[in-house]
């Protein structure tokens, strides 16, 4: 391969142990202060029953040690500080560290959640400004940051159609959800009591008004959709999807993983969604931190406003006070008010773009993945031929023929230096290659990445075992998933002596 | 770029989209400011919450000292502007870190397997009841009521839409501990798990093996909850549990006004196939050499979709990282001291306080304020810059007249002498 095309790729470190492997009895990393009040004998306080006599196996290692074993594993991992992470409805952009810097405040970061309201309205006010920005950007009346992730705020978003329904006399029996659909969205609509019937996508990928009229009937209670769809592309009909489902009496829910394709344009409230999630970690830029922590804001219609979780932020005066007294509430759905770090990150992201800053950087997030469909277009197969939004999705059939699939491919982008895209999903393209470069990529960058994956296309063509073998440049070579799950070890456990 | 695109203008971007979905006018969101300004905004904002206040809330939210390695780790690229670790051969540092933990987790609770961490211990609860259901096959869940009030509710918000049954069961009054002679009374065939919290949240520890006994001879599974994972350095784990679900916000975690924080559940191995979430497991390379990938993923939504043991995607990798930083840097000595001292600190606390019950507990308690209520008793300590306990009177009518309170190692002693004098 040639050696100008690509970016991050070695491994600095090869060989690091386990933390237990490094241990040594008698090894400490820390130090406590000297004990400002009479030591309790544990035997005494608690009952010796209820004293361990040691944490068997537990790590014993030196303060630099610790920092060296972190640090070694740091350099195994790839992240966007690295380079392009083009992962798929993932929205992996840059996250600004002035975000990180913000919820360190002390203020913020030592502020308990059950500290009186009186010494926490800066907390809460910055609660009620993020919830007001979300709902002018999504179009709707009412925001809760409650929910912990997306597939959370999936979670709330359907218990708010059934507790709306059921105020209305009939909870229903189904949720339909397209073909296209993130898994979460059918996992959701079972854990909240639903039925789930699919929909097929027709051949534009898009949702087919005709075939959802015959599905939709007085026992559906909602429709999950994602919109730019799992492909990339508007819902071109989604006006008239929303108005089959309001007429049948059925509520519009939106999967807002995509929502980067929509800031500033368009506004899912606007074209009839009634309840929304949206991924604070993806649009608003916070750190997916290797799967977390995320935060899944849900914002809905006024008729769903009195059924969100409790508590909420209502204004007494002057002062923020939380209003506990929610009747026809769902109840709460986590503890406290939300992964509230998440949520200061989110809103000093909306700061620093503002209004118009925000509309450009989803311009931008346009741009950048309709220039990569450009580029790749004459060597890969488009899914569809629709316009794309913020992400671009092809099929691996040109490349399938010399026997190379989208994961080999996928793993061979790895040995030119970035992370790969989404692989195989969405289920309904053959062998997806699902690519989203976001706003924050510069042009060299998406260049640099459009020519590894034509570097790749050439090699499947000339020299496809390589691309099979995959990757060749990277500390591990292709990792085992079948035998992990076959027998699993979940866990270390010494070696028997 | 736009000429590559075969476009004339940024508008045409998105110019195919119906007439009638888009916005049309610019967002009514203030026009964007700098990286100085946005510092002083949050600056102007943190310094209307509390600041230099010494605290004694707890309640499921305890103040430790974060050793610095664990931001510094946290920090690193690497891992912050890392995703869910799909591409192994890119991610072994997010996967050895997170193996780490679920043995960790494992050695702490005493169970044999442990996944790779939930939002929190709130929704942890309902995870691990919902597992108990697969499990047994049943719908009746059992929760004490000293659980925390906040997961309980969290809990029937959950049962209540998966057409499930909470119900609780009661605390005796004079220690503070279950009545175990009440979940006696109402355990059925129809019981799937009892969940039972220790320290429950009035801090007080639980007979464990006893309520264990009297699950499994009604085939039911016992969820043991911990909010205050320092206890499991001196505490014998549950180990009689059949799962065990909690927080581990007490490992570096700070408070952040209650969240993101770092939920577990860890389990018996026969059970590993009905964990949710995320579990990292060890595998070998192409070339032999150990390396280790997510695994069983056959359970999650992104593969299983309506069959999946849970729609659980995100979970809290970076907040998982910190607490194992945190568990490695204290290590086996340290978080026995650590939780040495938070008993000492809670013992000398409630010492001549007026305690509620008599159950033995472990670095929080119930104590009644003499001769007035905990809110006067409050407002008294928040004169001398002291956040006091927590009025149980929200939660627990019959306990109005009480207070929660909670040492750490972070309390000092002049603080605590003045909590002593004011209660």
């Amino acid at each position: 391969m040639a050696k100008s095309i690509g970016k991050v790729r070695s491994h600095l470190v090869q060989n690091e142990k386990l933390l237990f492997e490094l241990s040594t009895p008698g090894k400490v990393g820390y130090q406590l202060p000297a004990l400002d009040v009479p030591e309790v004998a544990p035997e005494k306080a608690l009952g010796g029953g209820q004293v361990r006599t040691e944490i068997e196996d537990f790590p014993e290692v030196s303060e630099v040690e610790v920092i060296r074993h972190f640090t070694r594993l740091s350099t195994w991992n790839y992240g966007i500080d690295l380079g392009l992470f083009p992962l798929g409805s993932c929205t992996m952009k840059y996250n600004p560290r002035i975000n990180e810097a913000v919820a360190r405040a002390e203020g913020l970061a030592w502020a308990h959640p059950y500290q009186p309201e009186s010494l926490s309205q800066g907390a809460m006010e910055i609660i009620a400004v993020l919830e007001r920005h979300l709902a002018e950007i999504f179009g709707h009346d009412a925001v809760t940051l409650q929910p912990a992730a997306g597939a959370h705020g999936e979670y709330t978003g359907i218990m708010l159609v059934r507790a709306y329904l059921e105020s209305q006399g009939n909870p229903r029996k189904k949720v339909i959800v397209p073909d296209s659909a993130h898994g979460t969205n059918p996992a959701t609509a079972i854990i909240a009591g639903y039925d789930v019937v699919t929909v097929k996508s027709n051949e534009h990928g898009m949702v087919d008004p005709a075939a959802l009229a015959m599905a939709v009937d007085e026992d559906v209670a909602a429709m999950m959709i994602t919109n730019p769809n799992t492909v990339g592309v508007f819902e071109e009909n989604i006006v008239k999807i929303c108005g089959i489902l309001h007429a049948k009496g059925a509520q519009a829910y939106m999967d807002g993983a995509n929502l980067n394709a929509l800031v500033g344009i368009a506004r899912p409230g606007d074209f009839g969604i009634d309840v929304l999630h949206s991924n604070l970690h993806k649009t608003f830029s916070t750190p997916h931190g290797g799967g977390g922590p995320g935060a899944g804001a849900v914002g809905v219609k006024a008729h769903l406003e009195p059924f969100l979780p409790e508590p909420r932020l209502k204004q007494a005066g002057e002062q923020w006070t939380w209003d506990y007294d929610r009747p026809q509430s769902i109840g709460r759905v986590r503890a406290y008010y939300g992964n509230f770090g998440v949520l200061v990150r989110a809103l000093a992201y909306i700061m620093a773009h503002g209004g118009p800053g925000l509309k450009n950087a989803t311009i931008d997030a346009l741009l950048n993945a309709n220039y990569i469909r450009a580029r790749l277009k004459d060597r890969f197969k488009i899914a569809y031929d629709a316009p794309s939004m913020h992400e671009c999705v092809f099929e691996d059939s040109v490349q399938e023929k010399q026997g190379a699939r989208t994961g080999d491919i996928a793993k061979r982008l790895i040995d030119y230096g970035f992370h790969p895209y989404t692989v195989s999903f969405p289920l309904i393209v053959h062998g997806a290659l699902m690519i989203e470069p976001t706003e924050t990529e510069p042009k060299a960058e998406l260049d640099a990445f459009c020519d590894a994956l034509l570097a790749i296309a050439s090699e499947v063509e000339s020299n496809p075992e390589t691309v099979k073998q995959a990757p060749e440049m990277t500390r591990t070579s292709r990792v085992d998933e079948v035998t992990a799950a076959r027998k699993p070890v979940v866990r270390w456990k010494p070696v028997p002596r | 770029m736009l000429q590559a695109c075969g476009l004339g203008s940024l508008d045409e971007l998105y110019g195919h989209l119906p007439a009638e979905a888009l916005l049309g006018r610019p967002l009514n969101i203030p026009a964007g400011v700098s990286e100085y300004e946005i510092g002083e905004y949050f600056k102007e904002q943190a310094g209307r919450n509390a600041n230099g206040y010494a605290s004694f809330l707890g309640a499921g939210v305890y103040a430790h000292f974060r050793p610095v390695l664990c931001d510094v780790v946290a920090s690193r690229g690497e891992f912050l502007t890392s995703y869910t670790p799909y591409q192994a051969e890119m991610a072994q540092g997010t996967l050895t870190t997170i193996f780490e933990f679920q043995t960790m987790v494992c050695q702490l609770t005493g169970m044999e397997v442990a996944n790779a961490s939930m939002y929190d211990g709130s929704t942890a609860v309902p995870e691990a009841a919902m597992m108990a259901s697969r499990v047994t096959g049943r719908q009746g869940f059992l929760a004490a009521a000293n659980l925390h009030p906040e997961y309980r509710q969290v809990l029937d918000t959950a049962a209540r839409n998966a057409r499930m049954h909470v119900e609780g069961f009661g605390y005796d009054a004079e220690t503070g501990r279950a009545d175990l002679k009440a979940l006696e009374g109402k355990i059925s065939a129809e019981t799937a798990c009892v969940i039972l919290q220790s320290p429950n949240f009035f801090g007080i520890v639980e007979d464990v093996k006893a309520a264990a006994d009297l699950a499994h001879k009604h085939g039911a599974l016992l969820v043991v909850v911990v909010a205050e994972a320092v206890s499991l350095g001196l505490m014998e784990p549950p180990r009689d549990a059949d799962i065990v679900a909690g927080e581990l916000q007490s490992f570096a975690i700070s408070p952040s006004y209650g969240g993101p924080f770092a939920g577990i559940i860890a389990t018996k191995e026969k059970y590993i196939r009905q964990i949710p979430g995320r579990l990292v497991g060890e595998t070998k390379d192409a070339d032999g050499n150990r390396a280790y990938c997510l695994t069983l993923s056959t359970r999650e939504q992104h593969i299983r979709r309506e069959k999946a043991t849970s729609n659980i995607c995100t979970n809290q990798a970076l907040i998982a990282l910190m607490a194992t930083v945190f568990m490695s840097v204290y290590g086996k000595q340290g978080l026995r001291e650590l939780a040495g001292q938070n008993l000492s600190k809670a013992h000398y606390l409630a010492d001549g306080l007026d305690l509620r019950f008599k159950g033995p507990f472990f670095n929080e308690f119930v104590a009644r304020p003499r001769g007035r209520t905990p809110e006067e008793a409050n407002a008294a300590l928040l004169d001398k810059k002291i956040i006091g306990g927590l009025p149980l009177g929200r939660f627990f009518p019959e306990l109005k007249d009480s207070m929660l309170i909670c040492a750490t190692e972070m309390s000092k002693r002049a603080d605590m002498d003045a909590v002593k004098e004011t209660l």
